[in-house]
């Protein structure tokens, strides 16, 4: 294939964000949104070609420099891509997704002033996000890596007349900046033992890496991948919002919701799982730093799906259930399931997206009301919602036969195999997680579109089935969300669609041995079906049922028994407030420190007017001089000068 | 005449013109005063084009050389020559005087005529301390160049700018004079002013202390580096949109210019020697710093401080490369280091220059600085908005802007000398997003708080063309560095090959 269609994958959203952001007055409400889904289907389209390329099973991976960023000290730094199979299925994803949520805005973003704005920032990620998967470097990576975090931030804001969305938007780019540390450290960690940013390159030194150690603290000397892979890890860790730098992503849920569902579900927040799976060969050299991928990832898959469970914020639900989920992944990355992950990556995506785009759907329905205990029946007003709606939820627990059943039961056996440290720890984790999902997910379906309807009248009157531009797109959603487990999981885990992209140490390659017990998706259906998986999965639905339709005075009761936790889950584990009141508030309380104290009066009081003080009679004496007239100054200094100069080149001479 | 004789003479003159030409001027007549100063501005930026194309990049070797005596008795000559080191700085120069006078085309109300005048003859001064190869020289230029922005503030000034240019002025002066100690003692060894000539002589290790440590004074105020920063705050308060723009973008150059020109090669092994303070101070102004930058209520004082910051980059950058040959034995991320600094002295010339104009337009409109005042200028001045972002997003080094480039190099370069000194480095990476995306966030953000922000009008087309320019450097220099690097790259593995070279 011409390398020219690389190139317009990526440009075309581009250029599409430009003109719709700078001529967005002249091509008018119609024009931007034309042009910038035009742009984003013709890259999807392009994807898919590529895919189906890169499916052939003679493909080669394509790695080609599009132009010289610079070249300093021998190191070259480019711009280029690097299109494996794994890329492949990164764009295809994100390309899709991104093109339904064009589609939905139109629906979603209807009456909005910003309507041009909003599709030129969307427009704008999506050439971003390919930027960052497409890359061959580290440069570029990070450069994909930030330019997320900037459209992110402009989107979180997008309704910058809120105070709380300009908090939101600010917190997570600073979150993610302090993700950007370590990662940038990590970058630095390899280009200083391996000389390069090219992803070839450092890989091709992965062997050589191993042996080596440095002292960070004098005296305990640490393996250099280790260090690395740890700084690549806290990059992921912000980006992919795990424990405790997951704090801005519940918080960025108020930027409308079509970007909630692009950027904070499916694709954005999934680029640090991206970004281990592409560093596979330098994680693998690491037990210690797989191990910490692992426990944080199954921690918070956990910890933060206890949050979901009291959220009544329907966006909220989702967001913490979206934390969640990346969790899973997370964990699979650090069992060395890299192919797991990428394929509950896949999954969530369509599903995650949905869910949101649903919960939109219900959100415009209800007059941006998000309350879901303000709702209730809305089955009966939004058929197609409901239903899409139900399979997005059926996915995301794991129903048997669903896209996430697959990917996320393969996930947890593969857990369950691994032979890390604390990998029993995690399996124990990811299985409880199992259960609290399916709590959280139908304690909102059942609140949301059955039992009684708690709106009031006005708004109840007002209620009806979203437009085709929004139900649309969650039909197509919801196709994949049920269906491409069936068809994704033979190929993407137990055969040899990553190989090449994706490195395995033989010694812990826990998907083999999975897949030496697979005897095709039908098969895998019938052996989950008897697994806890699926039987805590549908404990967790039948109690939601119980909880909040059968007896609604249950979770109330358990409340009251269980005070404390609930405030605890209510107050986030506490993590925001340590971030303020401890980590902002100290950061201003030094600056002010230092400025009061060291600049004004250490350096300005003691060290400027307290030597001129301690020279008083000096001072006192010029004072007399000091007439404010300017050509006074500028005389007393010739002379001065004058006399300076004469002093020495007469001692010189 | 040559043409960086050109490039000197063409603004002072244009400058003493525009000053003849607003004798006699009646008000509210065609002001040709302001059409003469814009003219001779870019004259003088195209004239400062062929540098850029007629350079030859594949050497070290001064470039456009220009040598003749001067003052025969004391060697002094009048040597002009650019390298890579000095012709961008040279660029940078021509390409923001210009804007800056357009920037204060109507807004500048008292004696227009000598404002104009008095950057044309500061821009000229200006090229002269980037080209001149003679100490003596240098020295006239360098002293010089104080007397227009001390006018300049004094007379365009905030309501302390008497308490503000004498600060200045004094800080600076110490400086100088001790410079010029250092530049006559070098005179009196090597029998010349031709710093060509200082950079070959042997000097023995306490000669070298010695002129460092007074030509550090000089540079080290200039840059500005923690401790002697408290003047820039103070001046940068009190000057006039166009005075910032210059002071920030063009003046601390000197003091990164400075130590490349002077300090390393003269005196390599005092460098050496004392790298570990330089290094010391330098991430003392990025982090100390960085958190007095996130509690400023003013903006003027906020960005200062910023470019305080970034400026320890600067010196971070040059003082690294004893650092990585102590640890490593060896030169890889010497250069690094070298060119990273370079670049981020470029990029901040533009990105500090495009924030003090962005605080410019506000001030025209609302005459406070207080963040305090604002609230909400998005909602009345989008298109400001918009290149207050970008500009925002510069300084906070996000990559694709050409914050990014400079401290990318420098904080990679760093890791090779130590761990730590990156990691404290990179913490400008949340230090700097934080002053700078806060205070984005209290002044273009949030609801219209009062009736004056109400009331802003948007950019005007002068306003927009200033912006959209210096816009577009910082885009390209960010998405497209190679050219800058590939003028730099002879000078800079020159230099480098040069310092591990000791003088004893």
């Amino acid at each position: 294939m011409s390398s020219g269609i690389y190139l317009a994958i990526v440009l075309c959203p581009l250029a599409a964000a430009l003109l719709a952001g700078m001529a967005g007055r002249l091509i008018g409400r119609a024009g931007a949104h034309s042009v910038t889904i035009a742009a984003v289907g013709a890259s999807f389209a392009m994807s898919l070609m590529v895919l189906r390329e890169q499916l052939d099973p003679a493909a080669v991976p394509l790695n080609q420099e599009i132009y010289t960023w610079l070249v300093t000290d021998g190191v070259r730094m480019q711009v280029g891509f690097l299109v494996d199979r794994l890329t492949a299925l990164m764009m295809t994803v994100v390309t899709f997704v991104s093109l339904m949520v064009h589609i939905y805005t139109i629906g979603y973003m209807h009456d909005d002033p910003g309507y041009q704005r909003f599709f030129s920032h969307i427009s704008l990620f999506t050439f971003a996000m390919l930027m960052l998967v497409m890359s061959n470097n580290f440069m570029q990576l990070y450069f994909g890596w930030e330019a997320v975090g900037l459209v992110s931030y402009l989107l979180i804001g997008f309704w910058y007349k809120r105070p709380t969305a300009i908090f939101a938007n600010l917190k997570a780019f600073l979150v993610n900046r302090v993700g950007d540390f370590g990662l940038l450290l990590g970058i630095a960690t390899l280009l200083a033992y391996t000389g390069s940013l090219d992803y070839q390159e450092v890989f091709a030194q992965a062997a050589s890496l191993q042996g080596q150690q440095m002292e960070i603290f004098p005296g305990s000397p640490w393996s250099v991948a280790t260090i690395a892979c740890l700084g690549l890890f806290v990059g992921a860790m912000a980006k992919s919002a795990q424990m405790p730098l997951h704090v801005w992503l519940p918080d960025s849920m108020e930027g409308p919701t079509p970007i909630s569902a692009l950027i904070h579900a499916a694709t954005m927040v999934t680029a640090g799982v991206f970004l281990l799976a592409r560093m596979s060969p330098l994680f693998e050299l690491s037990q210690t730093a797989l191990s910490v991928v692992l426990v944080v990832g199954a921690t918070t898959a956990l910890l933060t799906g206890f949050i979901g469970i009291v959220q009544n914020d329907i966006k909220r639900v989702v967001a913490y259930s979206t934390l969640s989920q990346l969790g899973y992944m997370t964990a699979a990355l650090g069992a060395s399931a890299y192919a797991a992950g990428i394929f509950h990556l896949m999954t969530h995506a369509f599903f995650k997206a949905l869910l949101f785009l649903a919960a939109g759907s219900v959100i415009v329905a209800m007059h941006h009301e998000q309350d879901i205990r303000k709702m209730g029946g809305l089955r009966r007003y939004m058929p197609v919602t409901y239903w899409t709606s139900l399979m997005g939820s059926l996915a995301l627990i794991g129903f048997p036969g669903f896209s996430g059943f697959f990917s996320k039961d393969a996930l947890i056996e593969a857990v369950g195999l691994s032979e890390l440290p604390f990998a029993g720890f995690a399996y124990y984790c990811l299985m409880a997680g199992v259960l609290v999902t399916a709590v959280y997910s139908f304690r909102m379906f059942f609140l949301v579109f059955h039992g009684k309807e708690r709106m009031d009248e006005e708004t109840r009157h007002h209620l009806h089935e979203s437009p085709w531009v929004i139900t649309v797109p969650l039909v197509l959603l919801a196709i994949p969300s049920v269906a491409i487990g069936w068809l994704a999981i033979e190929p993407l885990l137990f055969g040899s669609y990553f190989d090449g992209a994706i490195v395995v140490n033989e010694d812990h390659n826990v998907l083999a041995e999975l897949g030496r017990e697979f005897h095709g998706s039908g098969q895998f259906v019938l052996h989950g079906m008897l697994g806890w998986p699926v039987l805590l999965s549908m404990f967790g639905v039948g109690l939601a049922w119980y909880a909040y339709l059968r007896n609604p005075a249950f979770p109330e009761n358990v409340r009251r028994r269980l005070a404390s936790v609930h405030a605890l889950l209510v107050n986030k584990y506490y993590l925001d407030d340590l971030n303020d009141k401890v980590i902002a508030r100290g950061a201003r309380g030094l600056g002010s420190l230092f400025w009061k104290i060291g600049d004004a009066l250490l350096i300005d009081g003691a060290m400027v007017n307290g030597s001129a003080r301690t020279l008083g009679w000096i001072a006192g004496y010029m004072r007399r001089g000091q007439t404010g007239y300017l050509y006074h100054y500028a005389f007393a200094m010739i002379v001065s000068l004058a006399a300076l100069l004469a002093w020495i080149i007469f001692r010189g001479s | 005449m040559g043409l960086l004789s050109l490039l000197i003479a063409l603004p002072i003159g244009g400058g003493l013109l525009v000053l003849a030409s607003s004798r006699g001027m009646k008000a509210g007549g065609f002001r040709a005063d302001r059409w003469l100063a814009l003219l001779a501005s870019l004259a003088t930026f195209v004239a400062s084009l062929p540098l850029w194309t007629g350079f030859d990049r594949t050497t070290w070797h001064m470039q456009f050389v220009e040598r003749q005596p001067w003052v025969p008795t004391f060697n002094v000559e009048y040597f002009l020559g650019v390298d890579g080191f000095s012709m961008p700085l040279i660029l940078l120069t021509t390409f923001l005087t210009p804007l800056v006078i357009i920037a204060g085309w109507e807004t500048v109300k008292l004696r227009p005529a000598q404002y104009f005048a008095a950057f044309l003859i500061l821009e000229g001064l200006m090229i002269g301390v980037f080209a001149a190869l003679d100490a003596f020289l240098f020295y006239v230029f360098w002293e010089a160049m104080l007397i227009p922005m001390f006018v300049i503030i004094g007379v365009w000034g905030g309501e302390r700018r008497i308490y503000a240019t004498v600060k200045f002025f004094l800080y600076t002066f110490l400086g100088s004079v001790l410079m010029l100690v250092a530049l006559i003692y070098l005179y009196l060894q090597a029998d010349s002013y031709s710093i060509l000539d200082f950079h070959s002589l042997p000097l023995s290790l306490a000669e070298q202390v010695w002129i460092f440590l007074a030509l550090l004074v000089a540079f080290a105020v200039k840059v500005p580096m923690w401790p002697v920063h408290t003047w820039l705050p103070d001046a940068h308060v009190e000057a006039p949109t166009g005075g910032s723009v210059i002071l920030a973008a063009i003046l601390l150059k000197v003091g990164g210019y400075g130590f490349i020109r002077f300090s390393l090669p003269v005196t390599p092994d005092a460098a050496g020697l004392l790298a570990p303070l330089m290094i010391a101070l330098s991430l003392v102004a990025v982090v100390y710093i960085g958190l007095v930058a996130l509690v400023q209520q003013d903006l003027k004082k906020l960005i200062a401080y910023s470019s305080v910051a970034h400026m320890g980059f600067v010196t971070l950058g040059i003082f690294l490369a004893w650092g990585i040959l102590s640890r490593t034995g060896e030169l890889p991320g010497v250069a690094m280091g070298i060119t990273g600094g370079m670049v981020q002295m470029v990029s901040h010339g533009f990105v500090s220059g495009a924030l003090f104009l962005c605080v410019g337009v506000l001030y025209d409109r609302m005459h406070t600085r207080e963040i305090a005042a604002y609230g909400g200028v998005a909602n009345t001045m989008p298109r400001f908005a918009a290149f207050m972002v970008l500009f925002a997003m510069a300084n906070s080094g996000l990559p694709g802007t050409s914050g990014f480039v400079g401290e990318f190099l420098v904080i990679l370069a760093s890791y090779q000398a130590s761990f730590w000194y990156a990691f404290l480095a990179a913490t400008t990476l949340v230090l700097g997003a934080a002053y700078t995306l806060w205070m984005v966030k209290r002044v273009v953000f949030g609801p219209v708080t009062n009736e004056r922000v109400a009331a802003l009008r948007d950019l005007n087309a002068r306003e927009f063309l200033v912006l959209g320019l210096v816009a577009a450097a910082v885009m390209l220099l960010g998405l497209w560095p190679a050219p800058l690097v590939d003028v730099l790259s002879a000078s800079v593995d020159n230099l480098a090959s040069h310092i591990i070279q000791s003088k004893l």
